[in-house]
């Protein structure tokens, strides 16, 4: 069978046939390869005023049973700002699901004194509000938050949907009587308590803007 | 001589093609790998074997990583647990944990982070709980991960870490974070996943290794 026959089937190429440190552009499907389990699905990039970064219903879907988002360098327009999330089952129309969650921190003060507590205010009992992931940022040029949250399985229709975040960010400095920044490991946990399919996360400032930072949409297979 | 061109129509790029040999190259930059996907069916147990279904545990990789996704229990109010295997055939290796949780319930009237003493183990042969409280209503499950670090070593001991996420039976969030040793030198070369009581109804435990 000659190479180029046309309407042949190609079982084997002898070698060295084909040289494998050449580049080959498959537009077809490759079955067989190691998939990397991790797939980048949209990364948005503030543009220094946004008002919300949004993954919309063509991103989030029930092609992966895991999302991981990471955040970089969030800086908020605000000193003391909050970045929160909150989640849709109507793509945007709305965003008031029921989410129950923890959250607790360790915190270290630039001028010394580290601690672990609990945070009652940053979690939620039932409510429908923003979920806050990252608390107090500040707005100094230098200062910015980054961290990770995993959703899992969004679109399934039997159970709650789990999330788990850690954030690490630094602290606007005047809070508690304190000048100096701190440095904030901050966890917040919990599910959105409904059995609809998720479809849209919202990620939007306390107050003000987003003012610079990415977020990237990995899905997980 | 190498072949430096096909002639058109001859190796279709648009068709599909099914590689069965060892492709190397390709996956250069593929950091993490799906090894294997466990998915329960009213399961006893959840157990990776290396060597076994293509379960790959050894020195292939340092890091392992397994997730699990929406676990569901049969039982009411039990935990999922993990055993590992340090040679012969029971997953009962020397471990010492440590375990606290953040909880907050749904009524709003219990919001803490703790140590919780005696879900830990200090140099213990049982089981530890890496998913705390599940409950068996139809929406109630755990999901969250665990990673193993470097469990052929015949050298150190195993460290492991994991963390949780689940609706508990009493309409809980529970975050758990567990993490320890087993205190051994012998490879661990299986891990074993199964309910305090009764089974795994659902849900998936999928094994990665990290390059």
């Amino acid at each position: 069978m000659a190479f180029g026959e046309v309407g042949t089937a190609l079982s084997k190429i002898k070698s060295p046939a084909v040289n494998l440190a050449d580049t080959f552009a498959f537009s077809g499907t490759v079955t067989g390869f190691d998939k990397t389990p991790l797939t980048l699905l949209s990364t948005f990039t503030s543009d220094g005023s946004d008002d919300n970064a949004t993954f919309n219903s063509s991103l989030i879907t029930s092609t992966f049973d895991e999302y991981l988002f990471i955040f970089n360098n969030i800086h908020p327009e605000t000193d003391g700002a909050e970045l929160t999330f909150n989640v849709s089952i109507d793509n945007g129309s709305n965003y008031n699901i029921a989410k129950t969650s923890t959250a607790f921190w360790s915190e270290q003060v630039e001028s010394g004194g580290g601690q672990l507590q609990y945070r009652t205010g940053q979690d939620s009992a039932q409510g429908t509000g923003e979920q806050i992931i990252m608390n107090d940022l500040g707005n100094g040029n230098d200062e910015a938050g980054a961290g990770v949250m995993r959703l899992f399985n969004p679109s399934s229709t039997t159970f709650v949907k789990h999330f788990i975040c850690r954030h690490q960010y630094y602290h606007f400095g005047s809070a508690n009587g304190n000048t100096a920044g701190y440095a904030i490991d901050n966890y917040t946990t919990g599910y959105a308590n409904t059995t609809s399919a998720i479809n849209n996360i919202r990620f939007i400032m306390s107050s003000g803007e987003i003012q610079g930072g990415t977020i990237s949409l990995f899905g997980v297979a | 001589m190498a072949l430096s061109k096909f002639k058109p129509a001859s190796f279709d790029l648009t068709d599909n093609y099914a590689f069965t040999g060892t492709t190397t190259g390709a996956t250069g930059t593929n950091q993490l790998v799906l090894i294997k996907t466990l998915t329960a069916s009213s399961s006893g147990d959840l157990t990776f074997v290396n060597g076994a279904s293509s379960v790959v545990l050894d020195n292939t990789y340092k890091t392992y990583l397994f997730k699990f996704i929406n676990i569901h229990a049969s039982g009411d109010e039990v935990d999922l647990q993990v055993g590992f295997r340090d040679g012969g055939s029971a997953y009962d290796a020397t471990k010492t944990t440590t375990y606290f949780e953040a909880i907050h319930d749904e009524g709003d009237s219990t919001a803490q982070v703790s140590y919780i003493d005696g879900l830990d183990i200090a140099q213990g042969t049982g089981f530890q709980t890496i998913l705390r409280y599940l409950g068996n209503d139809n929406d109630e499950s755990s999901s969250g991960e665990m990673y193993l670090f470097n469990p052929s070593s015949t050298t150190f001991v195993k460290n492991f870490m994991s963390e949780s996420i689940t609706l508990t039976t009493n309409g809980y969030v529970n975050h758990l974070h567990v993490s320890g040793y087993c205190n051994v030198t012998a490879a661990i070369d299986a891990v074993q996943f199964k309910m305090s009581s009764g089974n795994v109804d659902s849900g998936t435990i999928k094994l990665y290794g990290i390059l």
